[in-house]
């Protein structure tokens, strides 16, 4: 601990190497990886009358959920002090949006936080709209699909952060069957968007393409499947003793701490308190669907755990809504009337799957040059957005996913910031589990559910 | 195309008559110019637009009365924290912008918050913008708030110079700010005086200078593919 506190505190002139060795030779203890007699290291660490040990956890940790690294130091089993150290999947996607059109902005957005990747675009988008002025415009079959996807993609995140959750206290059953349902919803938005992941569905104005042939019907069949199966997680996990012992109590954050730490989602939920964007600041038209907010009063590990599991009957709920809708909206739009936002303009399914609508490339090569002009500006330009700067926020499964957007009136964004729950949750790390036992760590990271694709960007 | 973008002249239209503001931090902000039709320099454009320069200024601003519980809050502000802004007030899209003295931030943080008038509870983000166009206030530290009691945002803006790039932290107030301050100096270099430790915190530990200001480029290699050459992204035309 105090060599590598060393390397850092004082300064080095004339080292630029800051993972060399300190010149002056001034180091604690130097154990070396190619072994010693044990119990001198003993006896040494004895004499020191100090029981702090230093553990680094990660970045490369199944329980870590991603490329994230915590630096403990234990006392024994007792976590001491912990920092989170992150960054180690940043990959610039803020700066790359910046240097292509706002709609290739949605395939980089997409890529952050991948396990709910409908979340970054339907916020990117609906920033984008709000710049534009036309989010009144977007068809309403557009928002449709869009909670469809939203939901489904909630109830996929959920579950990944129960699987996961339960796979690292070792209930391995609980993710193999999470990861079963989870792949029936993305063979559902593959079908839809042609992707299992990453969909780059969701496009300004609306959506890339409207419900497949058939969709109607494996969204029927999905829902049953989800009936079927969802219960089974309650009942193997919900008064199930050692998922209650290892997480009841733990990682406690009380309404206060959790106002100090601006949480939101069901770490916030798991106070008492009912904050939900989706019912307070709605989006996408959820004022007009049924569901209730879920909320728990154990402020621990264990009620985020309930909270996600009954969000997914409350997400099914409302696909159960859209599936409705969608029905009596067969065959209208799902991209804004603008012609010169609305890209891509025409999909259909062809024999490898999708591809343009050959009633469009007949249309746009044939018979209109004006057709032809719009197409040709929205694909090598794009389209130009007013100058403003706009934030727009939904309630992504992991809590508030907000967007901040800049446009100086051209075509690409002049600064787009996305504010990821997961980021914005791992500050809370050290206060949830300093003075807590080192495999409570896992749980309440876990219970916190970040993925590092969103936390680093 | 381009001059037929969606509601090009947008709300400040809507009272923005400026009758010469005092302060020049009052006045709207210039992001720079834009010349020709369409956006782009050295085209043989001969169309007789090419000429044309057009100033770019960031919209919404706008005067007293500002509509809705707008008022409220800066009227609550006004008597808390008296002279707490430049004068700049921004109503853009439904969403209240407010530039903030940065002298003043920490005491208009605390009584945002504290204040059960106004009762901003969180501060959700902070971000970062460089507009190395704007002069005099090139780095802009951009702060979300969110009243749950509310159910309210607003938007703070705090300005400073490329050469002077200081911010007071607001880490006393929202202790949750932390990371979001730390991500703004990785990224763009302003230095938030009072946080306590502010060091790098996505790029490596270290990194030479601050990958979103306007003035880092993007990198990348020309790719070629068939005898034609396509540039890097930040090197490609710009609209």
């Amino acid at each position: 601990m105090t060599a590598s506190e060393q390397i850092n505190d004082t300064p080095n002139p004339g080292v630029n190497d800051p993972y060399g060795a300190d010149p002056s030779g001034a180091a604690d203890a130097v154990y070396l990886s190619q072994g010693g007699d044990w119990d001198e290291i003993a006896h040494a660490q004895a004499e020191r009358g100090d029981e702090v040990i230093v553990v680094n956890m990660g970045p490369q940790h199944p329980s870590t959920h991603g490329v994230l690294r915590l630096i403990l130091e234990m006392d024994g089993e007792t976590v001491v002090s912990i920092r989170p150290g992150i960054g180690f999947l940043h990959t610039g996607i803020e700066k790359n949006m910046e240097h292509r059109t706002w709609t290739q902005g949605v395939t980089f957005c997409t890529r952050m936080d991948y396990v709910a990747p409908l979340f970054n675009e339907v916020a990117y988008c609906l920033g984008v709209e709000k710049l534009l002025d036309i989010t009144d415009r977007v068809p309403e079959r557009a928002s449709v699909l869009r909670v469809l996807v939203m939901e489904l993609n909630r109830i996929a995140s959920h579950l990944v952060a129960i699987g996961t959750g339960g796979m690292e206290i070792g209930a391995l059953t609980v993710m193999t069957i999470a990861f079963r349902e989870r792949e029936m919803i993305l063979d559902f938005l593959e079908a839809l968007s042609g992707l299992r992941m990453n969909h780059a569905y969701v496009r300004p104005g609306g959506v890339a393409v409207d419900l497949h042939e058939g969709g109607l019907d494996q969204l029927r069949e999905l829902i049953k499947w989800l009936e079927k199966h969802l219960p089974e997680y309650a009942t193997l996990c919900n008064e199930n003793p050692i998922f209650k012992g290892r997480m009841e109590g733990i990682s406690y954050v009380d309404l206060p701490t959790a106002t100090a730490l601006a949480m939101t989602g069901p770490p916030l939920r798991a106070t008492g308190l009912p904050h939900d964007l989706r019912k307070s600041q709605p989006y996408c038209g959820y004022e007009t669907y049924d569901f209730e907010v879920q909320t728990w009063n154990t402020c621990d590990a264990y009620g985020r755990f309930r909270i996600r599991l009954n969000e997914t009957w409350e997400s099914l709920k409302i696909v159960r809504q859209c599936l409705e809708r969608l029905e009596k909206t067969t065959g209208q739009p799902v991209m804004v009337e603008d012609a010169k936002i609305a890209l891509p303009a025409q999909l259909t399914v062809g024999p490898d799957g999708q591809g343009n609508s050959n009633e469009h490339i007949k249309h746009i090569m044939g018979e209109s040059m004006e057709a032809l002009i719009h197409h040709f500006k929205l694909v090598t330009e794009g389209f130009r957005v007013p100058v403003g700067q706009v934030y727009a926020a939904v309630e992504s499964p992991k809590g508030e996913l907000g967007v901040h957007l800049v446009s100086d009136g051209g075509t690409k964004p002049y600064r787009a910031h996305f504010r990821d729950p997961g980021f914005h949750h791992l500050q809370a790390v050290p206060v949830m589990c300093e003075g807590a036992m080192m495999s409570d760590v896992v749980v309440a990271v876990a219970s916190l559910d970040p993925v590092l694709g969103g936390v680093d960007r | 195309m381009s001059e037929t973008t969606p509601d090009a002249p947008g709300p400040e239209a809507t009272g923005t008559e400026v009758e010469v503001p005092l302060d020049p931090a009052a006045q709207a902000q210039q992001l720079g110019t834009r010349s020709g039709m369409w956006g782009r320099a050295g085209t043989g454009d001969t169309s007789g637009y090419g000429g044309i320069t057009r100033a770019l200024e960031m919209p919404g601003l706008a005067q007293r009365p500002l509509g809705g519980w707008f008022d409220a809050i800066v009227d609550r502000l006004d008597a808390l924290v008296p002279g707490w802004g430049t004068g700049r007030i921004l109503v853009y899209r439904d969403e209240l912008t407010l530039f903030v003295r940065r002298e003043a931030l920490l005491e208009v943080a605390r009584a945002l918050r504290d204040d059960a008038q106004l009762r901003f509870e969180m501060c959700p983000s902070v971000s970062g913008v460089h507009y190395p166009g704007s002069i005099g206030e090139e780095l802009h530290a951009v702060y979300h708030l969110l009243s749950v009691t509310h159910n309210r945002r607003i938007r703070l803006e705090v300005t400073c110079t490329d050469a002077d790039p200081h911010i007071p932290s607001i880490v006393s107030v929202y202790p949750h700010a932390d990371w979001h301050e730390r991500e703004t100096w990785d990224m763009f270099g302003i230095q938030f005086d009072g946080h306590p430790s502010l060091t790098r915190i996505l790029m490596p530990d270290d990194w030479n200078g601050h990958p979103q200001r306007k003035d880092y480029p993007l990198g990348g290699v020309p790719v070629e593919y068939k005898g034609a050459v396509v540039p890097p992204p930040d090197e490609r035309r710009k609209y």
